[in-house]
């Protein structure tokens, strides 16, 4: 069997530009970010989903033109964060990005003439794709633009390794990825862990802007970018946000997993070092929802759980190929 | 329980007094304070995580339940620390006495404090929306507007705009609440989630796994001493397994030939024959590595091949004395060099034993080495060291290694393709590579409880996007005169979870209702209403 026809180079050297392409643009957006994160006027953000109405006050009386008279009681300050024109520059760019994220994907799934992930070095780039697709959907529907200085951190660091640790030419795969299970169950795990990932970055800069709060509680002036970071309350809710749409998308893939397992090794879960890993990380995020249905454990404690779970599935993703031995590699 | 009745986060939750010490109150106090202490959240919380460290040496250490070859490895290598972490059940982690205790009592917990709610739950489900506060202006969310409508006919529309809510109307207002499958599925996916654990635990105690080895033309009936290895569950009948019978009929591996992948496998098909049982008609699968074959309720899966090739011994005088193909095993996928060994026990002489290599793809190096190039049996050559005496097989002894304790080497054969014949030294017979096979090793499963497994999960899917998705949240509309003559219509709304996105859906059913009002025309305003109230306010 042969698989490298002509065409199927050009797709190849066309996915391997991409790649190098995206990266630039990712580097160029998180400059102007960064520099939007630090020097931008902490403005307050219009009242929306996951915004509270009326923001800004313990009980806000606010009289509109259509004469209805609003009350709202919530705890949360006003939503503010930093922001300048360069952002919506920044935004572009990452859309560009984006956009050629998903041309690598198509084209390097076209040279190699399967499902797009398949080894680790394709893992890495869904994944990336996925968090930044996390970035722009929260960008734009929930104004959260400001966490694209934090976001493209780990995609860039992410890419980078991937190009210059991981790649490999485009290719067939081992037999026993030979399922339509592959794409379902690798899919999912794929779109659940960036959301993860979206939702980690987001927790911990909410852990710094806590911080920064409790600070400014204290009576202390907070300079630089902590002192310019969102209320941790939109943090929170966005981290949290993207958790609920994970969680469920995990457990779907852990058991789509399973079902290949069964088909593929004569058993749905044997505990395979990938395995144990997945249900940690199930089992982590478990803990987060419960976390937050808990009394003295919200806020703070609830996020740590929230950063380990980000650490275990980075850790999955990463360590469990490498470090361990199991029917799952792909290393 | 952890739901909030009066608009403040969910923090004070019910179950914190549990861990408050009780004084006094005796055995049975002591027996409420435990359950109550085990059924609380912040107990599952810190169940959940033990669960979760506790499988972290379970991926790090060897396991049984993955390769029992690793751990026999690793005991070896760490003769001092091994019988201690096995003492820990180290090396079984997800079947010892300690994970056991972790999550029984993590579902004893659950059963404890989700069945207690599945049936107050139930009752709330038949229950009316509560009677309306006296002080609307309380609620998290609360607004408050004058229109020219009658009373009567502002609750009319409020009852249109709150379409899906379940509302009851009480005096001058409407109480209304919707949401409540949020509940349900709460209690769904908790359930799900002992159906699975008790799924899970009827397959271990009545199923059962084996493995088999099959050369290419051999078969293989489903009894107890026709494995080469089973791992029963504790009540499984091993004397009545499924009476079915399988046959290799021929084995096929591909590699790719060229280019940076060359040698990596692109598939493996196995031909089988299979009968339900002895007097059954005759079915055939094509069994590969995602297709396995189901035949009685039982899985049989492709789980690996390899090479046996096939030895002709005669004796001293020219008789056949073995005629068989014989499985080698292999030492790595890249080249498929592959070692085994002879056994000829009936001679009529001193027995004999062969430790032989093969090459599926001979080829030199540099160096004249000769090594295998290629997984696939291009070019095949076997090398053979024999030995003559006794066999020692009184003891019981592994098939693929050759105790040469009471033998004497009969020195090495020299490179054999097939058809080749060694003549051993000293006239004690002679050994013909005749043909090579190929084998398969398959794995058998049986387990009922699988359909119920999947079952379980499936359903805890689904309850649990209901958990997470449905938002359950009050909505109160109140009109009363004022002196001017006019309507006062206040709206108040409660989100019982902490979800966001409550008040901006109230704030649009207010809008809704106000311009329904405006409007005048009771249903029959456009559908106008923006679709984000909330946004446009604010952007002024
Ligand atoms: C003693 C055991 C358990 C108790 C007492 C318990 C209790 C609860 C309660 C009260 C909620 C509702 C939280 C809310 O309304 O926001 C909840 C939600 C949930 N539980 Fe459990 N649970 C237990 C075990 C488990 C286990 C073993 C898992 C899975 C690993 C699990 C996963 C979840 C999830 C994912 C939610 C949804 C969280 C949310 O509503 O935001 N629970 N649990």
């Amino acid at each position: 069997m042969t698989y490298a026809g002509v065409s199927n180079e050009a797709m190849a050297s066309a996915s391997d530009t991409l790649i190098i392409g995206m990266i630039l643009a990712y580097a160029a957006a998180l400059f102007l970010f960064a520099i939007e994160a630090a020097y931008g006027r902490r403005t307050k953000l219009r009242a929306g989903r996951l915004m509270p109405v009326a923001a800004g006050a313990g009980t806000d009386s606010d009289q509109a033109d259509d004469g209805i008279e609003v009350q709202v009681r919530t705890r949360e300050g006003e939503a503010r964060a930093s922001q300048s024109v360069l952002g919506r520059i920044a935004l572009g760019v990452t859309t560009l990005g984006f956009v050629m994220s998903v041309a690598q994907v198509v084209t390097r799934g076209l040279a190699a003439q399967r499902w797009p992930w398949g080894n680790m070095f394709e893992f890495v780039v869904a994944l990336c794709l996925v968090a930044v697709a996390g970035l722009l959907f929260a960008s734009f529907r929930y104004q959260a633009r400001f966490l694209g200085a934090f976001v493209l951190v780990p995609v860039l660091l992410l890419l980078g390794i991937g190009v210059r640790w991981l790649y490999v030419d485009p290719g067939p795969l081992i037999p026993a990825l030979h399922s339509y299970w592959v794409p379902i169950h690798i899919t999912a795990l794929i779109i659940a862990g960036g959301s993860f990932m979206v939702s980690g970055v987001a927790g911990i800069t909410y852990l710094v802007s806590d911080r920064t709060e409790a600070r400014r509680a204290r009576g202390e002036e907070v300079t630089g970018v902590a002192g310019r970071l969102p209320s941790p309350e939109l943090l929170d809710r966005l981290s949290h946000r993207f958790i609920l749409f994970a969680f469920p998308l995990w457990t779907f893939g852990i058991i789509a997993g399973a079902i290949w397992a069964d088909e593929a090794w004569g058993r749905f879960w044997g505990w395979d070092p990938k395995e144990v890993w997945s249900f940690i990380s199930w089992v982590i995020y478990a803990a987060y929802l419960h976390a937050r249905a808990t009394g003295g454990w919200r806020g703070r404690k609830a996020t740590w759980i929230n950063v380990i779970g980000f650490a275990t599935v980075m850790f999955n993703f990463f360590a469990v190929n490498y470090v361990f031995s199991g029917l799952h590699s792909y290393a | 329980m952890t739901q909030t009745e009066t608009g403040t986060p969910p923090a004070e939750s019910a179950d914190e007094p549990a861990a408050a010490q009780p004084k006094g109150i005796g055995v049975v106090g002591w027996l409420r304070w435990t359950w109550r202490t085990l059924t609380s959240m912040r107990t599952a919380l810190i169940l959940l995580f033990l669960l979760a460290v506790g499988a972290i040496p379970g991926s790090i250490l060897p396991q049984n339940v993955v390769s029992v070859d690793e751990v026999n490895t690793y005991v070896r290598e760490h003769p001092d620390l091994a019988p201690w972490l096995d003492r820990f059940s180290l090396f079984d982690v997800f079947s010892s006495p300690w994970y056991a205790a972790i999550y029984l009592l993590l579902f004893v917990s659950l059963a404890g404090c989700v069945l207690p709610r599945a049936v107050a739950h139930a009752r709330a489900l038949r229950a009316r929306p509560v009677r309306t506060p006296r002080h609307l202006g309380r609620m998290p969310y609360a607004a408050r507007f004058s229109t020219d409508a009658d009373p009567d006919t502002v609750l009319e529309q409020a009852r249109k705009v709150l379409r899906g809510y379940r509302v009851e109307r009480y005096g001058d207002s409407l109480s209304s609440e919707t949401g409540y499958l949020r509940e349900a599925g709460n209690v769904l996916f908790h359930l799900a989630l002992l159906g699975l654990l008790l799924a899970l635990a009827a397959g271990a105690f009545f199923g059962y796994r084996g493995n088999v080895l099959m050369v290419e033309g051999t078969g293989f009936a489903n009894t107890l001493p026709s494995y080469d290895a089973i791992y029963p569950g504790h009540w499984t009948d091993t004397d009545d397994l499924q009476p079915f019978t399988l046959e290799l009929d021929d084995f096929e591996a591909t590699f790719i030939e060229e280019g940076g992948l060359r040698g990596q496998a692109s598939s493996y098909v196995a031909d089988m024959v299979y009968r339900e049982s002895p007097d059954a008609g005759e079915g055939r699968h094509r069994l590969e590595v995602n297709h396995p074959l189901t035949v009685d309720g039982v899985q049989v899966y492709l789980l690996g091949h390899g090479y046996a090739p096939e030895f002709v011994v005669r004796d001293a005088d020219g008789d056949v004395v073995f005629d068989q193909a014989v499985p080698f095993l292999y030492r790595e996928t890249a080249t498929f060099t592959s070692d085994g060994v002879i056994k000829v026990p009936d001679t009529g002489g001193e027995q004999l034993g062969f430790v032989g290599v093969f090459l599926p793809t001979a080829a030199e190096t540099d160096t004249g080495e000769l090594v295998s190039t290629f997984p696939g049996a291009e070019n095949p050559r076997v090398t053979l060291e024999g030995y003559q005496g006794d066999l020692g097989l009184i003891e019981p002894q592994s098939v693929y290694r050759l105790s040469t304790e009471g033998m004497e080497e009969l020195g090495s054969s020299p490179v054999m393709e097939v058809g080749d014949t060694w003549e051993l030294p000293d006239g004690a017979g002679s050994v013909t590579f005749s043909g090579v096979s190929e084998y398969v090793s398959l794995q058998t499963n049986r387990d009922g409880s699988r359909p119920f497994a999947l079952g379980a999960a499936a359903t805890a899917v689904g309850g649990l996007l209901i958990t997470l998705f449905v938002r359950p949240r009050r909505v109160w509309v109140r009109a009363t005169e004022d002196a001017a003559g006019r309507t006062t219509v206040e709206v108040a709304g409660l989100g019982k979870t902490e979800v966001a996105g409550d008040n901006a859906e109230f704030h649009e059913l207010t809008t809704r209702l106000a311009d329904r009002l405006r409007d005048g025309s009771a249903g029959t305003m456009p559908p106008n209403t923006p679709s984000d109230p909330v946004d446009e306010r604010s952007d002024r």
